[in-house]
């Protein structure tokens, strides 16, 4: 089986400036969720938007379900991959039913395909379709906000789907039933992700894989429990940040 | 009252000059909509054209509409005597609000909103009329409002290189030293500013959506 991503010696560099990604590759198969790990500007975000070619890689290559990123016209390119990011980015003037029908409105579907698909999506993360399809994205809470994100997304039905700190906005009791829902969705959907996080526990949490970014490099990429063993300095820091320990002193 | 009693004396007259400003508002400002709304947008796609587009539609702004009209009256096609040099003038006046506020109605978009839309796989098109124009239409509008009060008042200008309208009786009152025939041509271009205000100030707030 194809995996859903394939990255090989993937580099980006600011035209004239600072290389920020460099000699990155992995691969995430269907039903697999890689999480990437790293500090602010250590390259994560800037990894996933080389994917979907947000930004256009200088180097090496990306395969989206076995086909090269670099061929397709960029928007079949992106609307074949779901994207969430941390400020959601719905559309304000969209109905949740709308901004959810997205893709598949570019895509041509006819319409009750799509608010047949709207429906289920809704049901997919845990929002009454009767409740919520009619509303605006200002008249939802956080949490709902990124539920829509996410079943947006998803609408499309795409191979692989990224992720940039998709609850990081949120109070951490919302968060962390997000969290808990997100893991059942990754069992049950049968997709690559790709998720960005710097919270190791969440990482932890949802990854069946861990990437550490440094400085634009993977540094480390194993399972949680390698990571977990791992000696590399900046998976040790990143351990001892999730889990303070005792204090020194009484 | 004389006011009143000059208009009962020379309704036919009255209708006519409305009919003439109301006309040379409305066509300059269309042609400024046609001109700076696709101008704003190219703004947004080519940020280095942004200074000096602005920067020339701010100096056209700050020349007097007198010595305007009267530069353009020289020129061939566009200049002469009569409405065509007045629509010319008064596009100039009306493109500046129009453009920039259509710039800036598109830069003022969430840009997650934005990133969400290219993520998502829409054409650059799709991003401009689903999106950006869409959501910039709140103060697109308030710029063709400025635009359109703006130039109900220095259309009575027009008059000075025979283009018509309310100035008519404005620079006859001047020269004759009545009031009554200023106010004659003042009053219903003051009535006539408050009108296309208020009715597109309802535009605005019955088209645009806001957050």
């Amino acid at each position: 089986m194809t995996a859903a991503l394939e990255i090989s010696r993937l580099g980006y560099r600011v035209p004239g400036g600072a290389s920020l990604v460099e000699d990155l590759s992995f691969t995430v198969g269907i039903g697999e969720t890689l999480v990437l790990l790293g500090r602010s500007g250590s390259g994560k975000t800037t990894t996933l938007k080389l994917i979907n070619r947000l930004l256009e890689p200088s180097a090496g290559e990306v395969r989206v379900a076995g086909e090269r990123a670099a061929d397709l016209p960029v928007t079949r390119l992106r609307r074949r991959i779901g994207y969430v990011i941390q400020e959601i980015g719905l559309f304000p003037h969209f109905t949740v039913e709308r901004n959810i029908g997205l893709v598949p409105t570019l895509e041509g579907w006819p319409p009750a395909r799509i608010a047949n698909r709207v429906r289920e999506m809704l049901a997919l993360v845990g929002l009454d379709a009767a409740t919520f399809a009619g509303r605006y994205p200002h008249e939802l809470s956080g949490g709902q906000r990124q539920r829509v994100g996410v079943a947006r997304a998803l609408a499309a039905d795409p191979p692989l789907l990224l992720l940039d700190e998709p609850f990081g906005a949120l109070d951490p009791i919302t968060r962390a039933e997000l969290q808990h829902e997100f893991q059942g969705l990754e069992k049950r959907l049968g997709k690559g992700m790709v998720f960005v996080t710097h919270d190791v526990r969440e990482g932890l949490l949802l990854g069946t894989s861990i990437g550490l970014m440094q400085g634009g490099r993977l540094v480390f990429l194993g399972t949680a429990e390698e990571f977990r063993a791992s000696g590399h300095p900046e998976a040790v820091a990143f351990r001892s940040a999730a889990d303070p320990g005792p204090p020194a002193r009484g | 009252m004389d006011l009143l009693r000059f208009y009962a004396r020379n309704s036919g007259e009255v209708v006519g000059l409305v009919g003439q400003h109301v006309w040379l508002v409305a066509i300059s400002t269309a042609i400024a909509l046609v001109i700076g709304v696709p101008l704003g947008v190219l703004l947004t796609r080519r940020p280095a054209l942004r200074t000096p587009v602005l920067g020339l539609a701010n100096v056209f702004q700050t020349v007097p509409s007198l010595a305007l009209f009267g530069f353009l009256i020289p020129l061939p096609f566009i200049g002469g005597i009569g409405a065509t040099t007045a629509i010319v003038a008064l596009v100039v006046y009306a493109l500046l609000p129009i453009v920039r506020n259509t710039y800036e109605g598109i830069a003022g978009v969430d840009a997650a909103v934005r990133e969400a839309a290219r993520g998502m796989g829409m054409t650059d098109w799709q991003l401009l009329t689903q999106v950006e124009l869409p959501l910039g239409l709140g103060v697109m509008l308030a710029g063709v409002r400025i635009a359109t009060v703006v130039s109900v008042g220095t259309a009575t200008i027009a008059a000075a290189i025979g283009a018509g309208g309310l100035g008519v009786y404005i620079f006859r009152g001047v020269a004759s030293v009545d009031n009554t025939l200023i106010l004659a041509g003042a009053l219903p271009a003051a009535l006539m500013a408050i009108a296309a205000d208020g009715l597109l100030g309802l535009a605005e707030r019955r088209l645009a959506w806001r957050r």
